[in-house]
């Protein structure tokens, strides 16, 4: 590319959160390429310290709007494995409805009104409403399955509110769940359409292998624990994440990168759980992507929506299959609170979610650490785009604006996420 | 309705739960559509107009001088200004941020605080929108109520004032027929002092109020924390439960502590 371009987006529109992209293309070297998040920083980890253990799950909750559910999951569970509290089956599986619901509703949210419109040629989904009302009334009903879940089961849809340190302090109703399961099965075939949908869309064609990184386990798809699993072999326990994944501040971000210790950046979110935990995913999922030639590994980022889609049918059928074991019943949620450690690692939609905490003897917070997914995903899609943008020379200054925009949609970031994390040590602070 | 409202939803600091209960009007939007047209929102649009507008949701709090200057000049733009959720009324969890020393927060959070901080300004402190403009509507909770929300549209549409609650949690409570938590159990529901309006969402899930819609009209803070320490809680649990959602404001002060 001899070209000189210069790709300025100064507030990236339908993503969450406040983030600019700008590139610039000198006689085909990229002289500057800066994913600038400008959101501001909340500082959780520091304002944490001196919380009780009761309440991170409440207050990390408010990280995210859009992902509140696994911040949520992800703070109890890190709680949970500092005070040695080992929860029933039943407060697993409500759990696992919770997190499928949270990724119902993102994944369509980012789906189809996040990225539908660029391929599409509208600038919104009110715009698209116009002249595609049956697409976006599947999109409304589909997103409102997921809300309607995660209220089911956390009394709320966003910053549920049941969910507490070892277990839910309400039960569903059986009647209620059985209705759910209705619906679920309802939903299969809106399900299946979003799959041949947006397999029918003409996906940019960009493949750059990078180490991609999720949750796995051999028993079933993974969304809220498991071992951290890589397409370049890393095979570590959620405990060990700060061993093997480090952070660095950049100056024009609020965001720090991550990358994968002795390697570089890395991928997490849809594609890369779907490329390492593809035979766990539901025989309709894995059916409907051999349907519409979907093979892994996969590295190109784009496809990441196809990753998405097909996690919609898998949720669907894995709620199913939890809502016909689970007892519902009353259990015992009481607890000792003792000092300790704890991690854990969940999948949020956007990825893996990282928190840790210290606790001590009187459950107040000592320590806190969170690393949100699109933090870890910063400097990929940075890497992506240095690839991405020579690739563009026919394309028009706008056409290339678009492109990247949309690669940036792709990862569906959740900025307001990546701005919170920090590593705050007790011991330096006064 | 031959003009539609020319509606407008910003973003400050917050964590876009506000705007995705907006967006959770998932079987009402196509009505919404109807009367009104969204001409700015980022995070569902690529074509954002300039205004001027007749509605804007301006959710978060503000916490940096380019949300300041972005705040004022809204203002201009906008017939009625709603500030949409708790960040935006009362500063929600992120103002627990208030309590803590800058130097804290900045320089052991970030590496090296100042390389990023000469770029991009933060107050590290968060304040709600009333304390630079006027603000026609306080839209309290976090997140509001989606009926809330239909409420404020749905009022503004037909020029009248919405109805929002500032009578306690305890109505809302009372009418959907919960066993007093708080008197009863013992247990420590923020219940009596908290705006309604969430429909008593979590006394109905056995669980305590947190204060998450921020303080009803003429709460009596010292009153709710006199009742706590009878049922055993100690003034730093106290401290703890007023410094959450609303900890910044002139009702909850006196029992969240001097900032």
């Amino acid at each position: 590319m001899s070209k000189d371009r210069e790709i300025q987006v100064g507030y990236i529109a339908r993503v969450e959160g406040q983030g600019s992209l700008e590139i610039r293309v000198s006689s085909g070297n990229i002289e500057e390429l800066r994913l600038d998040i400008f959101e501001p920083p909340k500082f959780f980890e520091a304002f944490l310290i001196g919380r009780h253990c009761n309440e991170v799950h409440e207050l990390t909750s408010r990280i995210c709007g859009i992902c509140p559910v696994p911040h949520q999951i992800t703070a109890l569970r890190a709680i949970e494995n500092a005070l040695g509290i080992d929860v029933s089956e039943q407060t697993r599986d409500l759990r696992k409805l919770m997190n499928y619901g949270s990724h119902i509703q993102s994944h369509i949210l980012n789906l189809y009104f996040l990225a539908a419109p660029d391929y599409l040629g509208y600038e919104s989904i009110f715009t698209m409403a116009k002249e595609h009302l049956a697409i976006v009334k599947r999109a409304l009903k589909l997103k409102k399955l997921g809300n309607d879940l995660v209220e089911l089961v956390g009394a709320r849809a966003i910053h549920p509110t049941s969910a507490v340190v070892s277990g839910f302090t309400k039960i569903p109703d059986r009647e209620d769940m059985e209705s759910m399961r209705e619906r679920l099965v309802d939903a299969k075939q809106d399900a299946y359409d979003t799959v041949e949908f947006f397999s029918s869309l003409k996906i940019p064609e960009f493949v750059r292998r990078s180490e991609h990184v999720a949750l796995s386990t051999s028993e079933e798809f993974a969304i809220n624990e498991g071992l951290l699993v890589s397409t370049e072999g890393m095979r570590i326990e959620e405990d060990k994440y700060r061993e093997y994944i480090k952070e660095s501040q950049v100056d024009y971000s609020w965001a720090k990168h991550s990358q994968v210790v002795g390697r570089g950046s890395f991928l997490v979110g849809p594609l890369a759980r779907v490329n390492l935990n593809f035979d766990r995913l539901s025989d309709d999922a894995r059916k409907l992507a051999k349907e519409v030639g979907f093979e892994v590994p996969n590295f190109n980022p784009f496809m990441s929506h196809i990753a998405r889609t097909l996690e919609v049918v898998n949720a669907i059928d894995d709620c199913i299959k939890i809502i016909e074991r689970i007892p519902l019943r009353e259990e015992d949620r009481s607890y000792e609170v003792r000092s300790g450690t704890g991690f854990a690692v969940t999948e949020a939609p956007r990825g893996i979610l990282y928190h840790s905490y210290e606790v001590g003897d009187d459950g107040s917070v000592k320590k806190a650490d969170i690393v949100t997914p699109t933090a870890q995903n910063a400097r990929n899609i940075e890497n992506d785009l240095r690839e991405l943008v020579p690739a563009m020379a026919d394309l028009t200054d706008e056409e290339a604006t678009l492109r990247c925009e949309m690669l940036v949609r792709a990862y569906d970031p959740c900025i307001s996420c990546s701005v919170h994390y920090v590593n705050l040590d007790r011991s330096r602070v006064r | 309705m031959t003009d539609k409202l020319k509606i407008a939803v910003f973003k400050m600091t917050g964590c876009a739960g506000c705007q995705m209960e907006l967006l959770r009007l998932e079987e009402e939007l196509p009505l919404v559509l109807e009367i009104a047209e969204i001409q700015y929102f980022v995070m569902a649009k690529r074509e954002n107009l300039e205004g001027p507008y007749d509605v804007s949701f301006v959710e978060g709090s503000i916490s940096t001088p380019r949300e300041l200057k972005e705040l004022k000049d809204l203002r201009e733009r906008s017939k009625i200004v709603v500030a949409f959720g708790d960040c935006a009324c009362h500063g929600c969890v992120p103002s627990i941020l208030n309590w803590v020393p800058p130097d804290v927060s900045g320089k052991t959070v970030y590496e090296n605080f100042e390389a990023i901080h000469s770029k991009k300004e933060s107050y590290q402190k968060i304040c709600p929108l009333d304390e630079f403009v006027f603000i026609d509507i306080h839209l309290r909770g976090c997140p509001p109520h989606k009926n809330m929300i239909l409420e404020v549209l749905r009022s503004i549409a037909l020029g009248a004032k919405p109805f929002l609650r500032r009578h306690p949690v305890c109505v809302e409570c009372k009418l959907r027929e919960n066993v007093c938590i708080l008197t009863f159990e013992k247990r420590p529901c923020m219940g009596p002092v908290t705006a309604a309006g969430c429909e008593a969402i979590c006394p109905t899930a056995n669980r305590e109020c947190e204060g998450c819609y921020g303080p009803m009209s003429d709460a009596n803070a010292s009153s709710l924390a006199q009742q706590f320490l009878k049922i055993g809680l100690t003034r730093s649990d106290i401290t703890r439960k007023f410094r959450k959602y609303a900890g910044i404001t002139q009702a909850f002060a006196g029992e969240a502590g001097e900032q």
